[in-house]
């Protein structure tokens, strides 16, 4: 199959914090020990009967200095990223080698900073409805706000942009990457996403019955709904180097789609995301039998395990190896893309697949070759499936090159 | 990059249309500040229309438009869609309902309040299950949608549809962020010419300096600068001229060459040539 000319690109550096921890070596070892970084919901005053994956100490950690205008959890989490696993250091050397307009930054999001905008509801003025002065909408609840924060952060000054498509957001970043790459934009591009807890998304996703009272257990039959945790995840992604590190790892191509069905349920079929992971496979020139595991999103709701299964089943039949690591770290939504993308290069990296936490009982109406418990063995490519509202789906293959 | 444009929608204030607002922004007919009127959305089934807000409605109108003028199937088409802070009055609602005694946020507000949701409405009344990108780039979200777009027609060959958008909050956001008017802008691009192709453009990320292209009618120099959409209008005001039907066609003696403010000291340039 002939492969994309716009794949493969390197990931020359990446990082990942997750309620498992700050860093790639305390979320992967936490993957390995089977430790979930999921408790029960302590964030605020949420009075609601769930689980979620907080990350300890935003509440007090300061954002870069100079920036205090992008103050709020969203971007206090990007910070936090950012300073793990030195990858500031990595982008410093490639705005060295490229310039610092030649490198993009293009970042997924859900809710961005909008936790600002309804603490300050709460302190509006009683008499004009005015919000506190301290409000600053740019800096936090607006859209854009950890892109900007980013760029600067991390001295840069070419094209950047948020992509939000709920729960896909941060893997369609690297499909925008890839084409920017290869329009001559950019020569590299900083992608990835921060999702941070806010009322919003607990209270929505409670509105929808879609919450669950316990630990999330994706592909359960008794399993009955998300749990909500919040993540950044950063990869440094640049054209590969004509003569490759056969230890590096490369995004091999990404495959997209819509499900056209419904805003918040997916294609009872599947249908939507067997086009996204089709797609992802024919971008990179492979075909289902060389895919040696996959990374489900795998939300543990009724709906969408049922229709991925179905997806994943009717491209891959019930033997490639798959799990959902969402029982570990929690729905990391507009985070979670980047986040299970890092996750799947740790496992090529390290010869590993993760088995999914929480869940006791497979569901037998699910056809999947869903594992439960770790396996070491050589992993050299990975499907990676992010879906989200609106039917929104994304699915990427990582892999070593050249093979 | 060079592309071709196919199609054309727009609908905001004093600007109905592409064909009533072709004249209006060539500077052949005078721009008057009249309200938007967003039609109700007919392509959604009936239980999609009555959950969607003026946001929805108001890409599926632009959206539509451009994509009639370029007589392609809207199922076909890739989808991209670039605003600044998506759907204001359903996330006032919600930070209301959150900030009272039993937060009772509704299912139908939350799955709206996703910046994909004009998205996944336009997929649904559409039928399409091509990919689209919701984006958002503050004021420069015209600028990001167009790069988006168009490096989305050169990767793939195909034709796609940028839908930009903007509608104003309600207070007491809006006083932290006025958008003063809704504005919805489409266009359809393509690769290569074709019979269907009303102009092209060759865009490129300058760090000139040089300032962003001004309106010479004051009144939509007013809108360009008070809704991030309008940023888009120096450029549909260089299409309108070089697509409007006028005896004797006006002699182009030069490309229109267009400024638009894009992010960290860069500037889009975008030179329109006629077909």
């Amino acid at each position: 199959m002939e492969r994309n000319h716009l794949y493969p690109l390197q990931l020359s550096a990446f990082t990942l914090s997750t309620p498992l921890g700050a860093g790639l070596s305390a979320t992967f070892g936490a993957l390995r020990a089977g430790r979930t970084g999921l408790k029960r919901c302590d964030f605020l005053d949420v009075d609601l009967d769930t689980c979620i994956g907080r990350i300890d100490g935003l509440e007090q950690m300061p954002v870069h200095a100079g920036l205090a205008a992008y103050d709020c959890r969203n971007n206090r989490l990007a910070q936090l990223g950012l300073e793990q696993d030195n990858f500031t250091g990595a982008v410093g050397f490639a705005r060295l080698r490229y310039g610092r307009e030649r490198i993009g930054v293009f970042l997924g999001t859900s809710t961005s900073g909008i936790l600002d905008s309804e603490l300050a509801y709460r302190q509006r003025n009683p008499e004009t409805g005015a919000l506190p002065k301290s409000f600053n909408y740019a800096g936090s609840h607006n859209c854009y706000s950890v892109a900007d924060y980013v760029q600067q952060v991390l001295g840069l000054a070419g094209p950047a942009m948020v992509v939000s498509t709920a729960c896909s957001s941060s893997a369609k970043v690297f499909g925008t990457a890839a084409r920017m790459i290869q329009a001559g934009l950019c020569d590299a591009a900083v992608v990835g996403g921060v999702d941070s807890l806010c009322l919003t998304t607990l209270y929505g996703f409670n509105s929808l019955e879609l919450v669950s009272s316990r630990p999330c257990r994706p592909f359960d039959a008794d399993r009955d709904g998300i749990s909500i945790g919040e993540a950044a995840g950063f990869v440094l992604l640049e054209r590969a180097a004509s003569k490759t590190d056969p230890d590096s790892i490369m995004l091999l191509g990404v495959g997209e789609s819509s499900d056209a069905y419904h805003m918040s349920t997916p294609h009872p079929e599947g249908a939507g995301a067997q086009l996204a992971i089709q797609a992802a496979l024919a971008a990179a020139g492979l075909t289902a039998g060389d895919i040696d595991y996959i990374n489900l999103h795998g939300t543990g709701t009724k709906s969408n395990d049922a229709a991925e299964d179905k997806a994943v089943f009717n491209v891959f039949g019930g033997s490639t190896p798959c799990s959902s690591t969402k029982g570990a770290t929690g729905h990391l939504l507009g985070a979670a893309g980047v986040s299970e993308a890092i996750i799947s290069a740790l496992c090529i990296r390290n010869g590993f697949m993760p088995g999914g936490l929480n869940t006791q009982r497979l569901d037998s109406a699910l056809n999947s070759n869903y594992l439960l418990h770790n396996r070491e063995q050589p992993v050299s490519r990975v499907l990676s499936n992010s879906f989200g509202f609106g039917g929104s789906n994304c699915s990427l293959v990582l892999g070593r090159p050249g093979q | 990059m060079r592309i071709s444009i196919e199609g054309i929608g727009v609908l905001g204030p004093g600007l109905n249309g592409w064909p009533a607002s072709q004249a209006i922004l060539a500077g052949a007919a005078p721009w008057a500040d009249t309200a938007v009127v967003i039609p109700p959305g007919d392509l959604l089934p009936p239980a999609e229309r009555r959950r969607t807000g003026p946001p929805v409605k108001l890409a599926l109108a632009v959206g539509c438009e451009a994509i009639a003028q370029s007589q392609r199937n809207a199922a076909d088409l890739p989808a991209v869609f670039a605003s600044s802070a998506g759907d204001g009055d359903n996330m006032h609602y919600i930070f209301d309902m959150l900030s009272r005694n039993g937060r009772e946020v509704s299912p139908t507000r939350f799955h709206n309040s996703v910046h994909n949701a004009p998205s996944g409405y336009w997929s649904i009344a559409t039928k399409s299950m091509a990919p689209t990108m919701s984006l958002a780039c503050f004021d420069a979200s015209f600028a990001a949608g167009l790069i988006e777009a168009a490096t989305q027609t050169l990767a793939s060959g195909n034709a796609v549809v940028l839908i930009a958008y903007d509608t104003p909050y309600p207070q007491p956001l809006h006083a932290t962020r006025p958008i003063n008017a809704a504005l919805g802008v489409a266009l359809v691009l393509a690769g290569n010419q074709t019979n269907r192709s009303l102009a092209e453009l060759e865009i490129s990320i300058v760090r000139a300096g040089t300032a962003s292209t001004p309106i010479a009618n004051a009144g939509l120099e007013t809108l360009r600068l008070g809704i991030p959409t309008a940023r888009s209008l120096p450029l549909l005001t260089a299409l309108a001229a070089l697509t409007l039907n006028t005896e004797p066609a006006p002699e182009k003696i030069s490309p229109d060459r267009i400024y638009l403010d894009y992010i960290a000291g860069n500037q889009l340039e975008v030179v329109a040539h006629p077909c």
